[in-house]
């Protein structure tokens, strides 16, 4: 179990120790357009239209939001289009304090999960969007924030474009 | 041992460009028709499921996420092998020889189209330190090394060409087949080099296309259809890094043939009756052939690589005809073989190619 | 318990390495997996051409720089002129390549496996949290900028809203790796904190701290199996693995309730079926839940079937799950205390429960004597769980 020296083929190394050490960099060509397809085309136009469109399961009733074309419970096409409310239950949120990057942030983005109605808190699946939420860092730490009714603030119409930032954030109505 | 069969197979798209889907939804329409050739229930039949994709096909960081929903394959064993659907196959089929699965599903997709600039990606699959940084301005360099060295075994230009004649001619039968159309010659071997001695004629284009397959355990296939297609032996394998392996000559597929040959107890692929084999350069056919065991350019200038020949190869039109599906490449050549037997045909050999830069392949012998 | 018996091949463990997990290493991706694969090796007295297939875990492509990463990875990993793949489950895949090797070797395709999991995440620029941002659903989520700790600390926060579990309950799953792992010569931070420690450390996603996560690492793992025949010829003391299960949840993380993993439940009730447990906590001796996170151990731990829902910070701070408690969970100092290369580091929660049963865990051992061990691995969109249960 013991390892000992002698035995030792890796070499861990410090920081300054490893950024002398000769490196190659490569910064990768990765880019892509990624096709939307049916479901997410219409849900991002009724975006812009400032309202959520969710696919519904006519089998087992469940709504798909972001929509799909089939339900993955049943495996079959969902049925139809419903719009569902841009109000829902804050079911988790968080404050961050560091960028995607890992950069400190001197204000906390508060980010979490509404689960927009119709839906009940019986359910364990559910519509459902991750998003910002306007709010204090306090109602988050102190958790007062979840179980909140809030509802969507939305872009003006013409600064929206189809995209799920077409909505700001969701704030406690 | 037990055998394992193939009882149903469903593909979409098999096209240059497939805006209207997302691949998820291209998916769902594989895996439907797939099911429905099988008459199960995924979301209660199947006891495992596979998918095969690799992240920066995807453009995705743990493309793993995304397989499960359009499969039916949520809240359920499913996972990734980031490898060619043959690979896929096998995994399914130890599942299912391991006593742990009775039906399991196999998927894989590509979707290239989304992708800017797949050669960048393709690149980026070359070994950093040593090779990437040689900084060749095309990629097909790896592949007109091997070519060059496959070569001096007597395999001229014109046999290449045939091959592209050929492949592109078999396509046409196939509802797969964007890249099919019927060439002269003349017309193959008066392009342009890409990269010596192959022109882009020679070089598969890629394509968008899902294919999801059902396995089942002997028993099951058997109540499932009246006819199920066996696996009677599989193998994949891969050589070794760029530097260290054979270039000229195919070893991944001289060790995969060898090992699947022995499982099927089938003493010479000559005794099958066909060959669905990765053509993803026209010379790689002849390569290829060779590796399972024949000799290729005998067979080619007799003419019994034609689709009315001794031993069909790429009947269908391989993927010079289709076009390459990145890792469900596996998989569309043995959808031909699965079509090819079920219309009648007794046995037939697949085997597969990761393309450059792997030195990766898989064999399936079938039998109806 | 009950004996398997719906699988005639049982496969066996010959033997296991491991690399240090380090911060930073001088060593390549290649050279890393060698050094495990070499050492599991050396460990069942085997060479590399007694060996008929090699399974390949690796999570991101991303982390080490290179696509196909299975391809790169098959030449320091001994997938030479063999059959060699590489299985894939996100976090999860750790657990995923034993589970693997085993159906390998249960299916009779192969008699020797040797499984090799290795992850390099110090080359990653500017810091490897960058790379998360691509695992989120491109169109729907990735506009947002999200950061991979947003969504534990979303998880966090239900999982305590949920059940009124407070900060100080899930930090000494912390306190306790960390100073399970002093005992581990491989491990990166070993220590002894306190819960004060943890509550005073930076605060990242609240309400996830610096001393909350288990650290980026580079290191490699790496496990010999074999089919009943041989692992006899080989060893007196042979250790089985007697159940594997595996679940994907779908893809849609913010439409499920995250307070309870179900997809976990569903992994651990397979692989106990096929290793006929049906009491988990009065039969696992001892535990290796994935750990990346410290309330990810708790809520792995309900997963498992081993404590009720929202009960395991009450069982953690008795000492239930201590190195002398009923059932020892995390004795190799987990992921908060080993360190976290992510697919590496299951393994190496698979290799500790190894070490357990065949009672080589020098001062990891548990007080109590082991016959059934657990390690579970975790990962994807909050969606993925694999399970393995070993016996001796």
């Amino acid at each position: 179990m013991e390892i000992h020296e002698e035995k030792r083929l890796e070499h861990p190394l410090s920081k300054e120790e490893l950024d002398k050490r000769p490196k190659i960099e490569y910064k990768p060509y990765a880019k892509y357009s990624y096709s939307a397809g049916q479901a997410i085309t219409k849900f991002l136009e009724g975006l812009k239209e400032g309202k959520i469109y969710g696919r519904k399961c006519r089998k087992c009733g469940r709504v798909y939001v972001p929509p799909r074309m089939y339900c993955e419970d049943c495996f079959r096409p969902t049925d139809e289009w419903i719009e569902v409310k841009d109000e829902g239950i804050v079911m988790t949120a968080v404050a961050s304090f560091i960028s995607w990057t890992r950069e400190r942030l001197e204000s906390p983005e508060i980010v979490g999960v509404i689960r927009l109605f119709p839906s009940s808190d019986r359910d364990f699946v559910y519509p459902a969007l991750f998003h910002r939420i306007c709010c204090s860092y306090e109602e988050v730490k102190d958790m007062s924030i979840m179980g909140r009714k809030v509802k969507a603030i939305w872009k003006s119409k013409e600064k929206r474009e189809g995209s799920i930032n077409d909505i700001d954030c969701f704030k406690v109505i | 041992m037990h055998k394992v069969a193939i009882v149903a197979m469903g593909w979409y798209g098999f096209r240059p460009l497939t805006p209207e889907v997302s691949f998820r939804e291209m998916v769902f329409e594989a895996a439907t028709r797939a099911y429905a050739m099988a008459d199960i229930d995924p979301r209660k039949d199947v006891d495992t499921f596979i998918s095969c994709q690799e992240d920066f096909w995807e453009g995705i960081s743990i493309a793993d996420e995304f397989a499960p929903d359009p499969i039916g394959g949520s809240m359920r064993p499913t996972m990734t092998v980031s490898g060619d659907g043959i690979q896929g196959i096998v995994h399914g089929a130890m599942q299912i020889l391991s006593g742990i699965s009775k039906i399991t599903v196999v998927e894989s997709h590509s979707k290239p189209s989304d992708i800017e600039k797949i050669h960048k990606i393709v690149e980026f699959g070359m070994d950093p330190i040593y090779v990437r940084t040689v900084k060749s301005p095309n990629v097909h360099f790896l592949a007109g090394l091997d070519a060059s060295k496959f070569m001096k075994k007597g395999y001229t230009r014109e046999d290449f060409a045939e091959v592209v004649r050929k492949n592109k001619v078999n396509g046409l039968s196939s509802p797969r087949s964007s890249y099919a159309s019927k060439l002269s010659l003349e017309d193959i071997l008066s392009q342009d080099y890409v990269v010596y001695p192959l022109s882009k004629l020679d070089i598969a284009e890629y394509v968008d296309g899902s294919i999801v397959s059902v396995l089942a355990s002997e028993e099951v296939a058997r109540k499932l259809t009246d006819t199920p297609i066996w696996i009677d032996g599989m193998y994949f394998s891969s050589d070794s890094t760029l530097e260290l392996s054979y270039l000229g000559e195919a070893e991944y597929l001289t060790i995969s043939s060898r090992e699947a040959l022995k499982m099927a107890k089938v003493d010479s692929p000559t005794k099958l009756k066909g060959g669905f084999i990765d053509d993803r350069y026209s010379y790689k056919e002849l390569e290829h052939v060779e590796s399972i065991g024949l000799n290729a350019r005998e067979m080619l200038r007799e003419g019994e690589l034609e689709k009315d020949g001794d031993f069909p190869v790429n009947p269908l039109g391989g993927h010079l005809a289709k076009g390459i599906p990145l890792e469900a490449s596996g998989l569309s050549l043995t959808l031909d073989g699965f079509e090819y037997l079920l219309s009648g045909k007794e046995s037939a050999i697949v085997a597969s190619w990761r393309g450059i830069p792997t030195f990766t392949g898989g064999v399936l012998v079938m039998r109806r | 318990m009950r004996p398997n018996i719906y699988y005639s091949k049982r496969v066996g463990i010959l033997g296991s390495g491991l690399t240090l997990f380090r911060s930073k290493m001088l060593e390549t991706p290649q050279e890393l997996a060698f050094i495990a694969a070499r050492r599991a090796l050396d460990e069942a007295g085997l060479e590399l051409k007694d060996i008929d297939c090699v399974v390949i875990g690796s999570a991101p492509d991303a982390f080490d720089g290179v696509h196909m990463k299975g391809e790169y990875l098959a030449h320091g990993s001994g997938g030479i002129r063999k059959m060699v793949s590489r299985v894939y489950v996100g976090g999860a895949t750790g657990v995923m390549v034993p589970i693997s090797g085993w159906y390998h070797v249960a299916s009779g395709l192969c008699e020797k496996v040797l499984v090799v999991a290795e992850e390099k995440m110090s080359g990653d620029l500017p810091h490897p949290q960058a790379i998360f941002r691509y695992i989120w659903d491109p169109i729907t989520e990735k506009p947002l900028n999200p950061n991979l700790i947003w969504i534990f600390a979303m998880e966090m926060h239900r999982y305590m809203k949920k059940y009124g579990i407070k900060k100080e309950d899930i930090a000494l799953v912390s306190v306790k790796n960390k100073r399970n792992a002093i005992n581990n010569p491989y491990a990166q931070l070993p220590g002894q904190i306190t819960v004060d420690d943890v509550m005073n450390s930076e605060v990242l996603v609240w309400p996830v701290q610096r001393l909350d996560i288990s650290p980026t690492s580079d290191g490699a793992a790496a496990m010999v199996l074999a089919s009943e025949d041989v692992t006899r010829r080989y060893t007196d003391t042979p250790v089985w693995i007697e159940g594997v299960g595996w679940t994907l949840d779908n893809t849609s993380w913010p439409g499920r309730d995250l307070f309870y993993p179900r997809y976990l439940e569903n992994a651990a009730k397979m692989a106990y079926r096929m290793a006929g447990i049906e009491r988990p906590n009065k039969e696992i001796d001892v535990v290796e839940p994935y750990d990346p996170f410290d309330y990810k151990e708790l809520h792995h731990l309900e997963g498992l079937q081993i404590a009720g829902r929202g009960q395991a910070p009450f069982l953690l701070k008795e000492g239930f799950f201590d190195l002398d408690g009923d059932i020892p969970s995390s004795p190799s100092g987990g992921l908060l205390g080993v360190g976290n290369p992510i697919a590496a580091a299951g393994l190496m929660k698979t290799i500790s429960i190894y070490w357990q049963l065949k009672g080589i865990a020098g001062k990891m051992q548990v007080k109590r004597p082991v016959k059934t061990g657990v390690a579970q691995a975790w990962g994807d969109l909050m969606q993925a769980s694999t399970v393995i249960v070993m016996r001796n």
